[in-house]
Formats: structure tokens, C-alpha cells, sequence
């Protein structure tokens, strides 16, 4: 957003307080820097990072950590997002994916062709929402909502109904191994993150899905196959889930259809819409919504190390949220800095 | 103007044939019992639904519906330790309700903040909110209770009528009536089928918006006492995720998701139809419950392209 669209831009020099709040990256990463200051002055040792037994030991690690499948879905999520679209079906695509990868590691299947089967199950899933949303034009919300409310009943149909554990040493080192003192799920995020931007923002698929969800019609008259754009939004946010599922169900080394990746769509949607993604599409943007996966993750752990009681997490949660996406709001920040104005003259 | 009627023509005929697999697969399927039962049983979600419909028509969505009934819930129980009665807890927190909804309906027009992602706030801060009160099922021993659950109409043949289910259909009545003979309900279809057009027309969008959310948070609310009466307990993880099942029992009620085209009295039968598949699920005996979430999702799909072959050829239709 330009200084010629911001009218409450009050020109001093070259970073004006409008300017710079009207950034699209102003108001997550300070929502992340209050929260760790929080921590800061809450729990002293927030920001140590130590080896133990050959791995990175700290709350900010720790952050980062459980982060992980969040942050695999919201990625996805973003991309929908950008296209107009919603995906409700992400916790459902985790059940599903963990399922079929329990079964298949009990069939003795070498890991990597597991692997590769289990990511082609959340492609699968991402392309029937595709089709849906794209081929038959159904509303995302709805068309999404289809795979979350029977999706569950599908990984509990493959595990049939019971929570099928399993032990895997790929797997595991997947999840919760480490790497060079680094835990893996980390690089593993790391270079999902890599990857989406490499293949969104190095080529024009970006460009493309932006231009789908910033308005399809326009879109597919400048010559863009919209209908296979969108297929590939969808495509790519059932990769990412299946990837998230991979993690998860390697965490507990089991599939527990009920529960895995329950309301991760919430937190992802949030975080999308915390880094700046808008819900009308048109526009994402892949390192901010890491940010607001930072903030809720970090919300989370802060409330930990604080020594609240977990039951206030849910509470507090919804509190920074409404805050974050009030003071996003360009229009209520113009009338409040509106009634100071009138005030001082 | 048949056009208008199609999608609930198509709900009420998808319940009588799910209705009548039923009748015809088991001895005591159509037995006023079963229909007082599926009436009873899924009353607090369509008392939900009724008020999501106004939502949805309006073009918008509420998901805070779930949340708001474990809310309410767990508040009035624990309201009853206190030794209040249950219906002045229970007007209370329907107070509560409206003002709860006026205030999501308040941001989201003020502040042009999506819908979606203002309700799903509203979400975490009212489940956030059970579990302050209340980590556990806290039982509501008021006498009231005993006597809301024994109240009832014979249907004959050993069916009953229950108080949940009357007050069920008292609301949707009463819905009906705002939606299709009020100025209100005539602002919330226009509002929903083109927002910016309405405006032009003079509908006062920010106070019709403030009042759909508001009669959303009434009505989720009212959902949540009825439950809680029904259940005669408060519970921090009620109604988790019934704002899926409020949304789909509109959806399958015949209201398009778009805004604008629908009607409140399709959403009894989208709930119902929900129940009835649940029924039948048990009925049946050797079908796990996982089969009830497959049925139902299947379900939506049939009629989500159903109604898209319908509303195709009505969009054209206009367009000429």
C-alpha cells in the first residue's frame, strides 16, 4: 500500500508513522517483537539456546519446533488463500495422510516409496478439492467443507477406528530426529518453505494464483488457464498438509484418525490472515504467514512458560487475534487517529 | 417464482426418501417414537442452524455457534451452583448471546474484517471462556431440569413431542416470519444478494448487519440452553464443532452459501436429514459411527451439484 492511498500518512521525512504502519509487514512482526518482549521480562532464560546431548535446547527452539506442522499448512493455506479460495478439508488431509502411512509402514514397504505414496495421498485430496472448487465451481468453503466432514470418516475407515501405532526409524528421524544439532522437522519446514518459494516466486505461478484470486475472470481473459491455477493451489495446500501429516503422525509414531491435525485449519487460516493475507484474495505472502505462525506458536509457548494455567491459552489466543486484526483494520486506526487529531486542534 | 421453492422441494424430497429407506429397511423406523426422538435429539443444532441461516443469507458466516452453546452451557451450570434459577440464567445468557453477536456483526461492518475470520476469533475467545469456568461436566440440579425433559405432547402411537423440540419449532416459526413478513429479513436478502447494490437502495447495512449477527448470537445462544436442559449438565467441550453441522444443515436446507437465495424452513430439514442418517447409522447396528461422517459428507456433495445444475439454469434463466 502506497503513501497515496493512506490519507492518515503524516509526512515526516521518509519513514512516516503511516508509512511505516501501513507496511504490509508492520503489525505481525511487531506483534511477534511484543511477545517475546513479553517473554522476555516473564521468563529470563527465553532466549538461551544450549546443546543437549547433540540438539538445540531452548524455549525459542522450542517455538520453532512445535511450529512446524502448523507452519506446513499455513504455507499451503496461504497459497489457497491468494487464490480466492479457503481449504477447511488441511486437519482432515492429516488424519487421512497418517492413516494411509500407518497402513503402508505395517505392509513393510521401503520408507522413501511410503514417502512418496503418503505425499500422493495429500496431492490426491488437494486435487479433489480442486476439481470441486475449479471443474464444477462449487464455493471453496463448501466444496472444502465436503473432505473435512467426511475425511475423518475415511482415515477411520483405513485404521479401522482404532489408533494404529507403529515404529519406524525413517520416520521418527523425520519428526523428531535431529540434524547437525538441529531437530530435522525443522530443515524439513525449511526447505517446504524453500521449495514453495522458489516454485511461486521464481517462476510466474505466483504471479498467476495472485492474479486468479485478485480476480478470475480479468485473469482468464489476459490468458490464464484460472480453472488449472486453482487445481494447483489446491494441489499444492494437500502437499503441504500431507507433509504436516507425515510430521505429526511421526511425532506420536502412530495414527489417531479423531484427533490428528484437529482444528489446525483454525490456526493456519489465522496465521494467514495475521501476516497480512487477505480473505478476498489476490495477494499471500509466504515468510509473513511464518510470522503469524510464530506468533500463535509463540503465544502458546509464552503461556507455558509464564506458568498461566493451559486453560487460558484458548482465551488469550482469541484476545491477540481480535487485537492483531483490529489494528489491521486501516479503517478503524484512521477513525481513532481521526478522534486524536480533532482533539489536539 | 417456483424457482425459489425448487431447492427446498429437492431437501423435503431427499429427507422422505432417506426417511423411507429407513421405513422400508427396519420394522419400527416409521414409528412416532423415531420422529419425536429425531425432532428432540437434533432441536439445540437446528436452533443453532436457524439463526446460522440468516448469517448465510446475508452472505456472511458465523462459526462462533459451536463455542457459544458449550458457553452457555457450562456458565448456566455453573450458575446453578450458585442457586440460580434456570431459565433466569438462561435469559441472561441469551442476553448475553445477542450482545456477544451484535458486537461480531459491529466489527465486521465497522472494521471491513472478514466475516470468516471475526467469528473465528469469536470462536476461540467463547471456547477460551468454557474452559476458565469450568475444566469439567458440571451437573445442573436444578428440580427445572426434571421437569423440562418430562414436559411433553403424546404424538400418539408412544411418540413424544418434547419441550426441546417445541421450542424448536416455536423459533423456527418465529423465524420465518422475520425472514419472509418483516423489513428486516426483506434488508437481509438484499444485503445478500448484491450488498453494494442494497446499499445504494437505502438498506441500512450497518444496523441490519449488526442485527443478523445479533439474532445469530440469540439464536445459538437459545441453542445452547436448550442443550444444556436437554443434557441437564454443562460441559466445556459441548457443541464442539457443531457449527460445522449448523452450516451444513443450512447447505443442505437449500440456502446457497453466496447470500441472497433461500429459506429459514429448509434449514429444519437440512438438520433433520443430518439426525435422520445418524438414525439410521444405529438403527442399523453392524455400521461404525465413522460411516454417519461418510454418508453425510457424501450427501452434501450430491447436493451441492444438485443444486448447482438447479441454480444453473435459474442464473440463466434471469440473465435473459
Amino acid at each position: 500500500m502506497d503513501r497515496a492511498d493512506n490519507p492518515q500518512a503524516i509526512a515526516v521525512g521518509r519513514w512516516s508513522l503511516g508509512e511505516i504502519t501501513g507496511r504490509s509487514w508492520f503489525w505481525p512482526v511487531t506483534a511477534l517483537a511484543l511477545i517475546f518482549l513479553v517473554d522476555a521480562v516473564v521468563s529470563p532464560g527465553f532466549f538461551s539456546i544450549r546443546i543437549v546431548q547433540g540438539r538445540l535446547f531452548g524455549s525459542l527452539i522450542d517455538v520453532l519446533y512445535r511450529g512446524t506442522p502448523t507452519a506446513l499448512v499455513a504455507l499451503g493455506m496461504a497459497v489457497v488463500i491468494g487464490a480466492k479460495g479457503i481449504d477447511l478439508s488441511v486437519g482432515a488431509v492429516v488424519a487421512i495422510v497418517g492413516a494411509v502411512m500407518t497402513n503402508l509402514i505395517h505392509r513393510d514397504m521401503s520408507p522413501p516409496l511410503i514417502l512418496a505414496l503418503t505425499l500422493g495421498t495429500g496431492v490426491l485430496c488437494g486435487m479433489w478439492n480442486g476439481f470441486l472448487v475449479a471443474i464444477l465451481d462449487i464455493q471453496p468453503i463448501i466444496a472444502t467443507l465436503i473432505l473435512m466432514v467426511a475425511g475423518r470418516g475415511v482415515a477411520l475407515l483405513i485404521d479401522e477406528g482404532l489408533i494404529v501405532t507403529f515404529r519406524s526409524d525413517f520416520f521418527s528421524a523425520i519428526s523428531t530426529g535431529e540434524f547437525l544439532t538441529v531437530p530435522s522437522r525443522i530443515l524439513v519446514c525449511a526447505g517446504a518453505f524453500l521449495a514453495l518459494w522458489v516454485v511461486l516466486r521464481r517462476t510466474a505461478l505466483g504471479l498467476f494464483i495472485e492474479s486468479v484470486g485478485a480476480n478470475s475472470a480479468a485473469a482468464d481473459l489476459a490468458g490464464i488457464n484460472a480453472r488449472l491455477v486453482k487445481i494447483a493451489a489446491y494441489t499444492l495446500s494437500g502437499l503441504c498438509s500431507g507433509l504436516a501429516g507425515v510430521l505429526i503422525c511421526g511425532d506420536i509414531r502412530g495414527s489417531d484418525s479423531n484427533n490428528a491435525g484437529l482444528f489446525i485449519e483454525l490456526d493456519a487460516i489465522l496465521a494467514v490472515v495475521i501476516g497480512g493475507g487477505s480473505l478476498a484474495g489476490g495477494r499471500f505472502f509466504l515468510g509473513l504467514t511464518i510470522v503469524g505462525v510464530l506468533v500463535i506458536q509463540g503465544l502458546t509457548t509464552s503461556i507455558l512458560v509464564s506458568g498461566l494455567p493451559a486453560q487460558y491459552n484458548m482465551i488469550v489466543k482469541g484476545a491477540v487475534v481480535l487485537i492483531v486484526l483490529l489494528l489491521q483494520s486501516r479503517r478503524l486506526r484512521q477513525s481513532v487517529v481521526g478522534v486524536f487529531l480533532r482533539r489536539s486542534s | 417464482m417456483r424457482d425459489r421453492y425448487l431447492p427446498l422441494l429437492a431437501t423435503v424430497t431427499v429427507f422422505v426418501l432417506v426417511y423411507a429407506v429407513g421405513a422400508v429397511s427396519f420394522r419400527h423406523f416409521l414409528s412416532t417414537n423415531v420422529l419425536g426422538d429425531l425432532l428432540t435429539d437434533n432441536a439445540f443444532i437446528i436452533i443453532a442452524a436457524i439463526g446460522e441461516t440468516f448469517v448465510i443469507l446475508s452472505g456472511g458466516i458465523d462459526l462462533s455457534v459451536g463455542s457459544m452453546i458449550g458457553f452457555v452451557g457450562v456458565v448456566m451450570a455453573h450458575l446453578d451452583t450458585l442457586g440460580w434459577h434456570p431459565l433466569a440464567s438462561g435469559a441472561l445468557l441469551i442476553a448475553f448471546g445477542v450482545g456477544f453477536g451484535a458486537f461480531q456483526g459491529l466489527v465486521i461492518d465497522f472494521c471491513e474484517i472478514q466475516p470468516f475470520i471475526i467469528t473465528l476469533a469469536g470462536l476461540f475467545l467463547l471456547r477460551g471462556g468454557c474452559f476458565m469456568v469450568s475444566l469439567d461436566s458440571v451437573p445442573i440440579k436444578h428440580p427445572f431440569v426434571d421437569v423440562f425433559s418430562d414436559w411433553h405432547f403424546g404424538l400418539g402411537g408412544g411418540g413424544r413431542l418434547s419441550s426441546s423440540a417445541i421450542v424448536m419449532l416455536a423459533v423456527l416459526a418465529a423465524g420465518v416470519v422475520v425472514a419472509h413478513f418483516t423489513r428486516f429479513g426483506a434488508n437481509v436478502y438484499a444485503i445478500g444478494g448484491d450488498r453494494a447494490s442494497a446499499a445504494l437502495m437505502g438498506v441500512p447495512i450497518r444496523r441490519t448487519t449488526v442485527g443478523i449477527y445479533a439474532l445469530a448470537g440469540f439464536y445459538s445462544a437459545l441453542g445452547g440452553v436448550v442443550y444444556a436442559l436437554y443434557t441437564g449438565s454443562g460441559y466445556p467441550l459441548a457443541g464442539l464443532g457443531d457449527e460445522l453441522i449448523a452450516i451444513a444443515a443450512v447447505v443442505l436446507g437449500g440456502t446457497l452459501l453466496t447470500g441472497g437465495v433461500g429459506l429459514v424452513f429448509g434449514t429444519l430439514f437440512g438438520g433433520l436429514i443430518q439426525g435422520l442418517i445418524t438414525t439410521l447409522v444405529n438403527f442399523q447396528g453392524t455400521l461404525t459411527s465413522w460411516w454417519a461422517t461418510i454418508f453425510v459428507g457424501v450427501l452434501l456433495f450430491v447436493f451441492i451439484v444438485a443444486q448447482r445444475t438447479i441454480m444453473g439454469s435459474f442464473m440463466t434463466r434471469r440473465a435473459v
